[in-house]
């Protein structure tokens, strides 16, 4: 078990990265960045993502794919904490010349596996690394192998292509293959529900024979837990819904909509680093 | 239309591959006979995987198996490989500049009897225009065998254009695909006839045809459409003055265009564009296709005629 309370503060941080760089940059996605700021703090740095920074091509690193590629504040900003590159460059986001783009740029950005941005692709990219990945000869997912994770968003897998890539993971029996949905219930147009309902995302997965758990996306340890537990379920793909609130961590943008693809103004970015250091002194 | 189909080529080499040790890998979407990709999964069941209906997970399969280190190649029919998975080939793999190789097969009117909604003469258009991206055009099978080759070797995205119906031998099976350069078949110096795949054929013949008339005609095969071979297209049309292109495409956006393209900036002359003048394909023989669309030796000839100097 990592320290809980350490990958909090790591996730306050990268919030506060969040904001600050889309402030900066004046355009981007806060919304569905600060929803899985937890989740991808606890991949990165709850001790189950293997990587090492310093060696971006190593081998034997696991795949994390962010295929909800608008959250690419959340991926820069752990990759940031991380090592990948220095904190410098988050102040570049979205202007000309920076190696971090809007959306992820695997040319240009080190620890961004592949470029992403047009949704439903990510969950098919990762299955095919993660078929490609499992053990030579071996046919079956072994423990040594290299596991490969996706995070989606649950407007998403609207795309049919996601269903695509849930099927073949399934038929490969992928148990090197852990997708993770940052269910915030909300996209552009507004509630999940309303839009176009994506019912009960884990039954689905089910359905298509997968491993489904639901949990807290807010809740480190829990969050921790199920990572762990996906990663030594080798018999086949695993899902991990993970219930969330668009816009987590800053109080005028949990569950708004309209924070979807906003930048706050400086005013607003002010705010939301008090709020956000307030938390930390509240969590310390 | 007899001869080996160029699509044959692609089983046959990627076997051949495997068993040299390249870690190649097929990603096929329920068309593994039909392209021949079937021959990869019998040799080596581990390296066909067979995605069912679903040509957008196929690529994008395609694509994560080639970051983890594969020689990605890719099945399916020209129609749906290209266009129904655009998105993929163009964010995915061109974007990531990924090591997938799209060799589809049933390019061109040459599909026949299954009709216009199988026809795909769109294809060399929307794959020119993709950064990072080579657009190969076989004009025979063992042109098609050397491309899938120089496909294989060279990293980065690959469209090579495979086709259904058996075509007439130009090459010899010792023949080396060369990215980037078309080959000058035949020399002449009145009118350039620039083809590209199954058409070169068709080329020859109208040099054959129009040599008759008293015409001399610089046959070129034009089988690397992007890069293309500016230097040897306008070498050719400095000294003849005219040149008709003729490609199994529409006329808008493939062989036709980027010759146009190359010879307006660098040596503007006397054009003609043998190709599908902007309609859909419909049902027919191979042969009577090629007739009712105007693809034919005495339609090169006739249009080189009208430009020769």
């Amino acid at each position: 078990m990592p320290d809980v309370r350490a990958v909090e503060a790591v996730a306050t941080s990268m919030r506060k990265d969040i904001v600050e760089m889309i402030g900066e940059a004046g355009s981007g996605h806060p919304g569905g960045s600060l929803s899985a700021a937890d989740i991808v703090a606890t991949l990165y740095f709850g001790g189950t993502l293997k990587y090492d920074s310093a060696r971006p091509g190593w081998p034997e690193r696991d795949r994390f794919i962010l295929s909800k590629g608008h959250a690419a504040p959340v991926l820069y900003a752990a990759l940031a904490e991380a090592g990948y590159f220095g904190r410098d460059h988050l102040k570049t986001l979205r202007k000309l010349g920076s190696m971090l783009q809007g959306h992820p740029d695997s040319k240009k950005t080190p620890g961004v596996e592949v470029s992403t941005g047009s949704l439903g692709q990510g969950l098919s990219v990762a299955a095919g690394l993660a078929v490609g990945l499992r053990g030579g000869e071996h046919p079956e997912p072994t423990h040594e192998d290299r596991t490969v994770f996706c995070l989606l968003g649950d407007g998403e897998i609207q795309e049919g292509q996601v269903w695509e890539a849930a099927m073949f993971a399934a038929h490969e029996s992928l148990g090197n293959l852990v997708a993770i949905v940052d269910h915030n219930g909300l996209q552009i147009d507004g509630a999940c529900t309303e839009v176009m309902c994506v019912g009960s995302v884990a039954a689905k997965f089910s359905a298509f024979d997968w491993h489904a758990v639901e949990i807290d996306g807010h809740d480190v340890g829990a969050i921790h837990d199920a990572l762990q537990a996906a990663k030594a379920h080798r018999q086949g793909p695993t899902v991990i819904v993970a219930h969330t609130i668009k816009g987590k961590g800053v109080s005028f943008m949990e569950g708004e909509a309209g924070w979807h693809g906003k930048a706050p103004s400086a005013e607003q970015v002010e705010i939301a680093l008090a709020e956000l250091t307030a938390a930390e002194g509240s969590a310390g | 239309m007899s001869g080996k189909a160029t699509r044959e080529a692609l089983g046959e080499t990627l076997v051949e591959l495997a068993g040299e040790g390249v870690d190649v890998v097929a990603v096929e979407a329920d068309l593994s006979k039909s392209t021949t990709t079937s021959k990869l999964g019998d040799a080596y069941p581990e390296r066909l995987f067979n995605v069912g209906v679903a040509e957008a997970n196929m690529i994008d399969v395609a694509a994560g198996l080639s970051i983890a280190g594969k020689v990605a190649f890719t099945g399916s029919f020209a129609v749906f490989a290209t266009g129904r998975a655009y998105d993929q080939i163009r964010n995915t793999v061109c974007y990531s500049n990924l090591n997938v190789k799209l060799t589809p097969t049933h390019a061109g009117i040459s599909v026949g009897p299954d009709g216009g909604s199988h026809q795909m003469i769109e294809d060399l258009a929307l794959m020119r225009v993709l950064p990072g991206m080579r657009v190969l055009v076989p004009a025979d099978y063992h042109s098609a065998k050397a491309a899938i080759r120089i496909a294989a070797a060279t990293p980065g995205p690959f469209y090579v254009r495979l086709g259904r119906a058996g075509v007439e031998q130009v090459y010899p099976p010792e023949h080396e695909f060369v990215v980037g350069k078309a080959n000058v078949l035949r020399e002449g110096a009145d009118v350039t006839l620039a083809a590209c795949g199954l058409m070169v054929g068709a080329a020859l013949s109208a040099a054959e045809l129009l040599a008759a008339d008293g015409v001399s005609a610089e046959v070129i095969d034009v089988a690397s459409i992007k890069p293309i071979d500016s230097e040897t297209l306008l070498a050719s049309v400095r000294k003849t003055g005219a040149v008709v292109t003729a490609e199994e495409h529409s006329i808008i956006g493939g062989l036709g265009s980027a010759v146009a393209e190359v010879v307006g900036e660098g040596a503007p002359c006397m054009l003609r564009r043998i190709g599908v003048r902007d309609v859909f394909g419909t049902s027919g023989e191979p042969v009577e296709l090629l007739a009712h669309f105007g693809l034919t030796a005495r339609d090169i000839a006739d249009a080189a005629k009208e430009i020769a100097s």
